[in-house]
């Protein structure tokens, strides 16, 4: 008897319900996972739960009055979205920022990827199983938020990018605790390494999961450092040398698939500990170039009136990759309508198709990879 | 290759009647944009990615517009060529009484999820769509929020939308407010 019923349970698929409310999820999101046994046939993502309507509050709002919102695009990356949103005006209006303010936005905007990142990577780690490197990650992560709550009063959603500008110049020897902090930052990631990125338990249990190649990235609009770990050597800050990131040096890590396969799990880890890096960089030679340009130039010149009439489509490098921001103006205060292309949209779009025959753990190792953060979805 | 090129190419290889209207005035559009006729968007993003000398590789961005006055709504593409580091934008004008289009998850998979997100917000229909579903709102949801003459309802499942303003809720005394008042009386 007890045969028959275990003859039937082994032919049955399950379903399983993960989310909304999975501490594995990064944010409010639930996936239909249909399993049999521990291997993946079908995941259906649910998202919206976080939906607030970004995009029909900015119909509502005056083109100065939406940056606040734009934090909440992306609350663990706000600089991003604010940048994305001031550049979308800038160009439709054909403003000016100056040179000064540029530096400090890609000052701000560099701290914030690597604050971000740290997020991605503690978060990662813990979600395979590795507790420790979450809380190592989120210590300099604090450092950062002290920065940036210094420069503009916020730490987490900043509203600091202005159109034309940004609302407020460095305060005085921020620049020295800066420099201190990243000299003790570039010691703490070669111990990161040792603790987790080149660990060998870590390497064996991402290496080849999940990979996903560099056709497959294309073809499912990833961008950012999941594009880049597939292979692909592309980076907006290179390709468009937006700002005043051609005056800067540094490398665009790709990933190697130095344990596995192009595009596994691990590279995606590995490129945003290198992104890291790379962007410590450039806050290094930002912070040193930045004065040979007046202080408290950091407002551009403004129309009186801001009733932009045409379209302009603006993107940024944000942490989570390729951020757009698509704006239509008609001649009135309000924007006829604004839209906003985020990374974690697209990537969360192939897992669907990545996943059937993957361990159900490994499923966490894909999500956690692609660092999908649930309100950059859902806006 | 160059927006203006890149639409006369189009139009030498699949005719007038399907790649036209080309608008390029910097005073009016940051980035220049022409028409396609939606009935061949397909074939359009297919040539996009399959010529080697406009090698379109990724799609950005797909928006819908509403126009209400005009009676349409857009469809409005951005596409991007990683290995040629150009862009092309390409809007399709629908009927706003029944807007539907055929699908292009065929040419860029990342379409799919995009053009989910503009059935659920819009009401494009995107004909020959694997699995179109409303994405970001709940399924059994009712009208298109951003179409401009949507309105809001005031509750969904007994949960009301609109919140009661916490001044006069609490009955909090607005300072400039009883200054008027006592001036008033």
């Amino acid at each position: 008897m007890s045969e028959v019923i275990f003859a039937n349970e082994m032919d049955e698929e399950m379903t399983l319900n993960m989310g909304p409310h999975h501490p594995s999820t990064h944010g409010v999101l639930r996936f239909i996972v249909q399993s049999d046994g521990e291997i993946i046939r079908k995941v259906t993502p649910d998202v919206g739960y976080l939906h607030r309507s970004i995009e029909k509050i900015g119909e509502r709002n005056t083109y100065p009055g939406f940056m606040p919102y734009t934090d909440r695009v992306d609350y663990v990356a706000a600089m991003f979205a604010n940048e994305c949103w001031a550049t979308a005006c800038e160009k439709l209006m054909a403003i000016e920022v100056p040179k000064r303010a540029q530096y400090l936005r890609v000052i701000s905007c560099e701290l914030n990827r690597i604050s971000s990142h740290m997020v991605a990577l503690g978060a990662m780690a813990m979600d395979i199983g590795a507790v420790t490197p979450f809380p190592w990650a989120l210590r300099e992560r604090e450092y950062i938020n002290d920065f940036v709550e210094e420069l503009c009063g916020a730490r987490l959603t900043y509203n600091y990018h202005r159109i034309g500008g940004v609302s407020f110049d460095m305060p005085k020897g921020w620049r020295d605790k800066v420099l201190r902090w990243l000299d003790n930052f570039d010691p703490i990631m070669l111990e990161f390494d040792r603790l987790i990125t080149l660990n060998d338990i870590f390497v064996r249990r991402l290496a080849n999961v999940a990979v996903i190649t560099g056709a497959e990235a294309k073809d499912w609009g990833l961008v950012g450092p999941n594009l880049r770990a597939s292979g692909v050597e592309w980076d907006l800050r290179k390709a468009d040398g937006y700002s005043v990131y051609p005056e800067l040096e540094f490398d665009v890590p790709v990933g190697k698939g130095q344990f596995g396969a192009v595009g596994d799990s691990w590279d995606r880890f590995w490129v945003r500990v290198e992104e890291c890096r790379e962007s410590a960089k450039i806050v290094r030679q930002a912070l040193d170039k930045i004065d040979e340009h007046p202080e408290d130039d950091i407002a551009g010149k403004l129309p009186k009136k801001m009733r932009p009439d045409g379209e302009a489509y603006a993107r940024v490098e944000s942490a989570r990759g390729d951020m757009g921001c698509y704006v239509i103006g008609k001649g009135a205060e309000e924007p006829y309508r604004v839209r906003f292309r985020t990374g974690s949209f697209t990537a969360m779009g192939i897992v669907g198709a990545k996943s059937p025959g993957l361990f159900l753990a490994d499923l966490v190792a894909l999500i956690a990879s692609l660092d999908v953060v649930a309100p950059e979805i859902d806006r | 290759m160059t927006p203006e090129a890149i639409f006369k190419r189009l139009q030498d290889e699949l005719g007038a009647e399907t790649v036209f209207d080309l608008q390029a005035d910097p005073a009016k559009t940051k980035d220049p944009w022409f028409k396609v006729a939606p009935a061949q968007i397909e074939k359009v993003c297919e040539r996009l990615k399959d010529d080697p000398e406009l090698a379109c590789d990724y799609l950005e961005c797909i928006t819908g517009v509403d126009y209400p006055t005009d009676k349409k709504i857009v469809v409005v593409y951005h596409v991007y060529s990683y290995t040629l580091k150009h862009r092309v934008v390409l809007k399709c004008f629908l009927d706003r009484a029944a807007p539907s289009l055929p699908t292009i998850v065929n040419v860029w998979s990342t379409a799919n999820w995009q053009e989910r997100e503009c059935f659920d917000l819009l009401g494009v229909i995107f004909e020959g769509h694997p699995d179109l579903r409303r994405l970001l709102l709940p399924d059994d949801w009712e009208g298109h929020p951003l179409r401009k003459d949507y309105k809001e309802k005031d509750d969904y499942h007994g949960i009301p939308t609109v919140r009661p303003n916490p001044v006069e809720l609490f009955q909090i005394k607005v300072p400039g407010k009883d200054k008027e008042g006592a001036k008033a009386s």
